[in-house]
């Protein structure tokens, strides 16, 4: 029934797979480069200029490839399942992912070619070539274009059953998609009007305060539009693998809608040391960025009671002893637990970056890097990795190649990132280590950083042992030779208490108004006058 | 009805009024006690910034306004800061005025509360007290091209 869209799923989920390899393959050399062992100038062969340029490539492919590739291929193949109901357009969804694909070669050329060395964040008037930023802009067009073919199956499916409750992974599903729709409007802002002219050589100069602003209208949303397909699978398949049920269908809803509403109205948690940012509306961001941790709050509680529930139909005894009977010989199961703990830590180190004061000791320090690897480094990574041992198989329609690797995998990333992020958030907070910065030869590099360098090389390369054994499982499940004893279907957890939620849980509307007010209130005075002050004074600069 | 089970719905208020006090002592910090992040302070065209008359910065350096006062004028460049280095004497104030002739930098004196970004075409502003002699790093980072590991300054506080 669901051929096409499983075709396509593989696609996406292959192209993702294989940038995560070359992206992730980088991140220990720079991890051994900043213990003084520099491997690009051996790498200058294959084409490899400089530790910037490789760090372009880094978080190019894995923070934007790597999770749009998987998140559209994820859901590709769980939400016409979830709706029990195939793609209405299945072209328009292939057309979607010819884009992607296109877009992804026209940036990668001059990202190849050291002609954009300009980071992930592609601050102007740092200038690349502009076939990197049209190869994004097409990227982000072709995560558009599936999106719509997600709607238009589901307005079908909702003619279809007027009066019920959309299903709980297509509603997760759905506004993952919707929140990346409204994210990226800030950064095809920032693109499509100011940028691409300017690196076409249309126009002369940029505003680059105006530019980090629209970066940053999508950069926080974007956050989360790596996280909702983690949550999607924690609250509505993991409980079913661990045996257990869904604590609560209607708490989940609200959760979903709070991110839509809440991810976007406070970006300038980025840009809280920006000059050209007025103080009372970083303070207003500031305190709407506490909001958003609440429905983080409550999916720690509903995940948890999920999982319990879970370990107490397994036999699971005890306060505290029931986490013993979880199914930690699943793989699939153990990757996003620990993927979860991870996630935990990285809660609070954001808790951290997001008030004003202990932001002015960690802005742009290796804290920030520390971090976001125990975000979307470890909390959705892993987790997509955990996804990966049911949906490759199943996609392959062959066994998992070996689930002890698969485990040892788990459990080796879980410990190399707890060292690499322990050391560099210590880096950041203690010591004022700057990011992105070529460590191992910066004159004002300071003896005392030594041990935690070291010890965060050490988590580095465990990550990288951690991830060929994810790779090597995942080639040996494609190119095995055995079949499925038994077929695999993807896991659906029931709600506990199958009252269906109320409407409001599940309307559009009201949701989507509230989400655009809010960003009317929190950008739209400051884009006004940033806008008619607009400051175009800056020529490109190509300085790598 | 939306059904919230009760444990969970003490959970929530909980984390409600934990995040509420959150959110108060930053208020309180932010206006009360004055707390200081960058602001908009002044415009300069980085075309010109440099050229001597068009703006402060085409003479940087430190400028003694009061008694143990100063204010340090500061220009970032690929990949330097002008001037590499400042001296004042312990028990000073100084006003940092930073921006750049060509992209975005980063300034952070390692010690204080003075870390900003640096970007063309604004002037950003922070001030700090130095009492302890010593010699602080002022360190770029953002990334600001090929050489930007390089980029770093000394304020020297003189007994
Ligand atoms: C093999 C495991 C990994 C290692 C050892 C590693 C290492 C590093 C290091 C050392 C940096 C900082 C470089 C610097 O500040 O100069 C970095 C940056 C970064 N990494 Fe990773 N990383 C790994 C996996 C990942 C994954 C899985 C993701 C995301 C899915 C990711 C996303 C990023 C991003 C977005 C940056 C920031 C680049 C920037 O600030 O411009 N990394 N990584
Ligand atoms: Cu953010
Ligand atoms: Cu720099």
């Amino acid at each position: 029934m669901f051929a096409k869209e499983d075709r396509l799923a593989k696609w996406h989920i292959g192209i993702a797979m294989a940038a995560l390899f070359i992206g992730g393959s980088l991140g220990p050399l720079q991890k051994l480069e900043h213990v003084g062992i520099n491997l690009y100038p051996a790498l200058s062969n294959i084409g490899l200029k400089s530790y910037y340029q490789g760090l372009t490539i880094h978080a190019v492919l894995n923070a934007l490839v790597w999770t749009t590739f998987f998140i559209t291929g994820f859901f590709t193949f769980a939400l016409p399942r979830s709706l029990n109901r195939p793609l209405k357009y299945p072209r328009l969804n292939a057309a979607g992912l010819i884009l992607m694909v296109v877009g992804l070669v026209v940036a990668a050329v001059p990202i190849l070619l050291n002609l954009a060395t300009v980071l992930y964040t592609f601050y102007p008037p740092l200038k690349a070539h502009a076939a990197f930023y049209i190869g994004l802009t097409l990227v982000v067009i072709g995560s558009w274009v599936c999106g719509y073919g997600f709607y238009f199956t589901y307005g079908d499916w909702r003619k279809a059953h007027p009066g019920e409750r959309t299903p709980l992974i297509a509603f997760g599903a759905l506004i993952t998609m919707v929140l990346w729709q409204i994210a990226t409007l800030g950064v095809a802002a920032e693109l499509l009007w100011l940028v691409i002219p300017w690196s076409l050589g249309l126009v002369e100069t940029i505003d680059p305060q105006l530019s980090r602003t629209f970066f940053w209208f999508f950069g926080h949303p974007l956050v989360y539009f790596w996280l909702l397909p983690a949550y999607v699978s924690w609250y509505f398949m993991v409980p079913k693998q661990a045996g257990g049920k869904l604590f609560s269908d209607h708490l989940a809803r609200l959760v979903f809608w709070m991110f839509l509403v809440l991810s976007t109205p406070v970006g300038f948690h980025h840009q809280f040391v920006d000059p050209g940012v007025d103080a009372k509306w970083k303070a207003f961001h500031a305190i709407l960025t506490y909001s958003v941790f609440l429905p983080s709050m409550i999916t720690a509680f509903t995940v948890i009671a999920s999982l319990e529930i879970g370990a107490r139909n397994r036999g699971g005894k005890g306060l505290l002893g029931w986490v013993r009977a979880l199914p930690w010989d699943d793989p699939s199961y153990t990757a996003q637990n620990l993927a979860m703990i991870l996630f935990a830590f990285g809660g609070i180190s954001g808790l951290t970056n997001a008030s004003f004061n202990m932001n002015m000791t960690v802005h742009n320090t290796s804290w920030v890097p520390g971090h976001f690897h125990l975000t979307v480094g470890s909390a959705v990574t892993l987790t997509f990795f955990g996804i990966s041992y049911w949906l490759v198989p199943k996609l392959a329609g062959k066994p998992l190649w070996n689930r002890k690797v698969a485990l040892a995998q788990a459990w080796t990333w879980f410990v190399g990132m707890l060292l690499m992020s322990n050391a560099l958030h210590i880096l950041g907070l203690n010591f004022g280590v700057p990011r992105r910065t070529m460590l191992g030869v910066a004159p004002y590099a300071s003896p005392d950083w030594d041990p935690f360098l070291i010890e965060s090389a050490i988590g580095g390369i465990i990550l990288g042992i951690s991830g060929l054994l994810f790779y090597v499982n995942m080639l040996g499940t494609v190119f095995s030779k055995a079949t499925l004893s038994e077929p695999i279907e993807m896991p659906v957890a029931e709600p506990l208490d199958p009252t269906p939620a109320p409407v409001w849980l599940d309307s559009w509307r009201p949701w989507l108004a509230l989400a655009v007010v809010l960003i009317l209130i929190a950008y739209g005075p400051v884009l006004y006058e940033m806008i008619t002050n607009i400051q175009l004074t800056s020529p490109g600069f190509r300085v790598w | 009805m939306m059904h919230i089970d009760r444990h969970e719905k003490i959970f929530i208020i909980v984390s409600i009024l934990l995040l509420v006090v959150f959110a108060t002592t930053l208020g309180v910090m932010a206006f009360a006690h004055g707390y200081q992040v960058p602001e908009p302070e002044m415009v300069v065209d980085p075309r010109t910034v440099a050229t001597p008359g068009f703006s402060p910065f085409a003479e940087p350096g430190l400028r003694e306004v009061g008694p143990n006062e100063y204010e340090a004028y500061i220009l970032a460049q690929t990949w330097a800061f002008l001037p590499r280095e400042i001296r004042v004497p312990a028990g000073s104030t100084v006003t940092f005025y930073v921006t750049s002739k060509d992209v975005q930098h980063g300034f952070r004196l390692e010690n204080t509360n003075v870390n900003m970004m640096v970007l063309p075409g604004h002037v950003a502003k922070l001030k700090a007290t130095f009492d302890k002699p010593g010699t602080y790093n002022f360190v770029c980072h953002e990334y600001c091209g090929i050489g930007h590991q390089t980029m770093y300054g000394t304020l020297v506080v003189e007994p």
